[in-house]
């Protein structure tokens, strides 16, 4: 995982609330063995014509003020059916670091922060002005300082980013969970030697 | 302190808590299918990994699975094809236990590992896949990952979790004859929405939960998932303690006597605190079917199809009016006016033998309408086996259904069976969302038996009142 870094980015606008995992990356992409290379079927049913090669001039991210973006401000409840991370491995791949919504699906938030996306939940007025602001300005650059906890814009909107310590440790330093889950395995050791005496039929 | 039963299976799979950081949490079992886990292997071999505990996984292939046993023998999609010979040298190296498309005892996840008695009370189990929580039927705490989180399980043997919240959803009374867990699934859904479970671990409880089966159990935890929660949870009791004995990983013995007393300590405490309540009279649960492409979109059947202007917030109305327009409905209209072009009955929320008893049933000396088309894809070899045992499958066939092979199918469409655009489908599986059975294809989620008697009128039918 890359270290995320301070960025300035062109927000892309996507105004539908439930955007579900199924939409972000259709089912027929998930039968690769990698993990590398979705980005181009991002939203695939959405972006493509029927031919599913010709992109579609009415579908919001082919706007020629979109491209490059780096962050993605949407509807409530995005992300929110399947498990599949090939969604943030399509949208990480596809140029984007972060998302900003008013509420994320479970499973999706998490999965978010293993593929170096922050997921920033913001309240309902502060996606309306958010969203305001990009109607008025399309191409508009955000700022995202994970560092420093904000997320600013040129009108003036000023966020802080609620998101806990360890979480944003990884972020910044492209720490790999694992790792950081095998200091411990003394206590993982522990545990299971107490599991094992506590309810032995599990182990049999 | 009175505790919730997910605070005990919480608090007694604690391996550390850090100042500040997020808690480890012991996991005991893990299931796989073949979408979901390639990348974690692989993950595990660039870092030169190795599994935990083999013995802790059970793993089957069932999403990219096809259903007509000629198209099972050869696999003609090149990369379906990789991705499930992938699965097979994965668990081959690593030694896990995997059912395989050869094996008796294939099929879809959520509907295997119960039938073999692989997840128990009070555990902890979970699974790239979303529908896990499933397995909160038997009181464990069951929930989906994403492929980074599957190879942190096989490395660690445990999740990094945040605690959830616990909400009490509980069915008072009794059901009336046609309604069933799918329906009560719906109801609550329709009621919390799909994002009312957000950060909450559901408890299922009263009277109408209570007196389900098992089967009828998994269906409710099973769409859990689909009220945003991460899991759905049921106490065990005799129902639950019946359904495992005898089955190959259920303790044995004096095992199984100590097993029983454990599982019979792990339910809520009275008096106990959940942070929300949800009440539902298991009297007023109609038959349900969804008319948008959420499963929160869903009405009585016997209710006019609602409009943008039935909802007060703003976010649900838009939402409507893109459903219907997707969905090619109008406002008011009635489903008993809708045509159907596909039936499904099958996929891990009712693809068990309770629900092909329930669909036979009314199949019986029936004929599936003109122009419609009905696949019955039992979720496991077993179901399958028992089904024709019972001779069910001659009642389906008889009926000008199509008998298959087990498999996810038309659930989620990844191995062939799906809808075409435009093709409207009456299914009993979890999600209808925009495009998900086929770009274009219009899903409506209902029960087995509602189902079964759509295939016959080919449009939606009130069973409470059907002939």
């Amino acid at each position: 995982m890359q270290p995320y870094k301070k960025h300035t980015s062109i927000a892309a606008l996507m105004d539908r609330s439930n955007v579900d995992t199924d939409q972000i990356i259709p089912k027929q992409f998930l039968k690769k063995v990698e993990r590398t290379g979705f980005g181009i079927h991002l939203f695939h049913d959405w972006r493509f014509l029927d031919d599913g090669i010709t992109p579609n001039p009415e579908f919001e991210l082919n706007k020629p003020a979109f491209q490059g973006a780096k962050i993605l401000v949407a509807g409530d409840n995005f992300g929110c059916g399947s498990s599949r991370e090939h969604a943030p491995w399509a949208i990480e791949d596809y140029g984007f670091n972060t998302v900003i919504s008013t509420s994320f699906a479970d499973i999706f938030f998490s999965n978010c922060f293993k593929n170096g996306i922050i997921p920033i939940k913001v309240t309902p007025a502060e996606l309306d002005a958010l969203m305001d602001e990009i109607r008025a300005n399309e191409g508009v650059e955000f700022t995202v300082d994970l560092e420093a906890e904000k997320l600013t814009t040129p009108g003036g909107i000023e966020i802080k980013i609620e998101i806990d310590a360890f979480r944003k440790q990884s972020l910044l330093e492209g720490l790999d969970d694992i790792a950081w889950s095998l200091k411990h395995e003394d206590k993982i050791t522990a545990f299971e030697e107490k599991h094992k005496q506590q309810l032995p039929w599990l182990w049999k | 302190m009175n505790k919730t039963m997910y605070e005990k299976i919480w608090d007694s799979h604690l391996v550390h808590e850090p100042e500040g950081g997020t808690p480890l949490l012991y996991v005991d079992r893990q299931l796989m299918h073949e979408v979901t886990s390639p990348q974690a292997f692989e993950g595990m071999k660039l870092k030169n990994r190795k599994i935990r505990n083999p013995h802790s996984v059970l793993a089957t292939m069932d999403h990219c699975v096809p259903t007509k046993k000629e198209a099972r023998a050869v696999l003609t999609d090149p990369i379906a094809k990789k991705q499930i010979e992938t699965m097979a040298a994965n668990c081959k190296e690593h030694g896990l236990n995997l059912y395989d498309m050869e094996s008796p005892n294939n099929g879809v996840i959520h509907i295997v590992v119960p039938e073999h008695g692989f997840v128990h009370p009070g555990m902890v189990a979970c699974c790239g896949d979303s529908h896990t929580a499933t397995h909160g039927a038997f009181g464990a705490l069951a929930f989906g990952i994403g492929t980074s989180e599957v190879e942190h399980v096989m490395a660690t043997q445990t999740l990094q979790q945040k605690k959830s919240k616990t909400m009490l959803v509980k069915v008072d009374g009794k059901l009336s004859k046609f309604a069933t867990a799918k329906d009560i699934a719906l109801a609550v859904i329709g009621k919390i929405g799909t994002a009312g479970g957000t950060g909450y671990v559901i408890e299922f409880a009263g009277e109408a939960v209570r007196n389900l089966t098992m089967e009828g159990r998994m269906t409710l935890c099973n769409m859990a998932i689909e009220g945003g929660a991460r899991a759905g949870l049921i106490a065990p009791d005799q129902t639950t303690f019946d359904y495992l004995e005898g089955k190959e990983f259920a303790p044995k013995g004096e095992d199984w006597d100590a097993a029983v007393a454990y599982w019979k300590s792990l339910v809520s405490d009275e008096g106990a605190q959940f942070d929300a309540v949800v009440e539902l009279k298991a009297e007023d649960i109609a038959p349900q079917v969804t008319w948008g492409t959420s499963p929160e979109q869903v009405i009585n059947v016997n209710a006019p199809i609602p409009g943008p202007n039935d909802f007060s917030d703003k976010i649900k109305s838009q939402a409507a009016a893109s459903a219907l327009k997707y969905m090619g409905l109008e406002a008011g209209q009635s489903l008993t006016d809708v045509k159907l072009d596909i039936i499904f009955i099958g996929s891990c929320t009712n693809g068990r033998i309770e629900d092909f008893r329930a669909a036979a049933e009314l199949l019986k000396g029936k004929k599936v309408a003109p122009g419609v088309q009905a696949i019955a894809v039992p979720g496991s070899y077993l179901v399958k086996n028992q089904a024709e045992e019972e001779g069910l499958d001659k009642i389906f066939i008889e009926a000008g259904w199509e008998w298959r092979e087990p498999s996810c199918s038309m659930c989620l469409a990844m191995n062939g069976d799906q809808l075409a655009p435009g093709q409207r489908s009456a299914s009993t599986s979890n999600r209808n969302f925009e495009g998900r059975q086929g770009k274009g294809g219009r899903t409506h989620l209902l029960s087995p038996a509602m189902a079964a008697a759509a295939s016959v009128a080919g449009t939606f039918v009130d069973i409470r009142d059907w002939d």
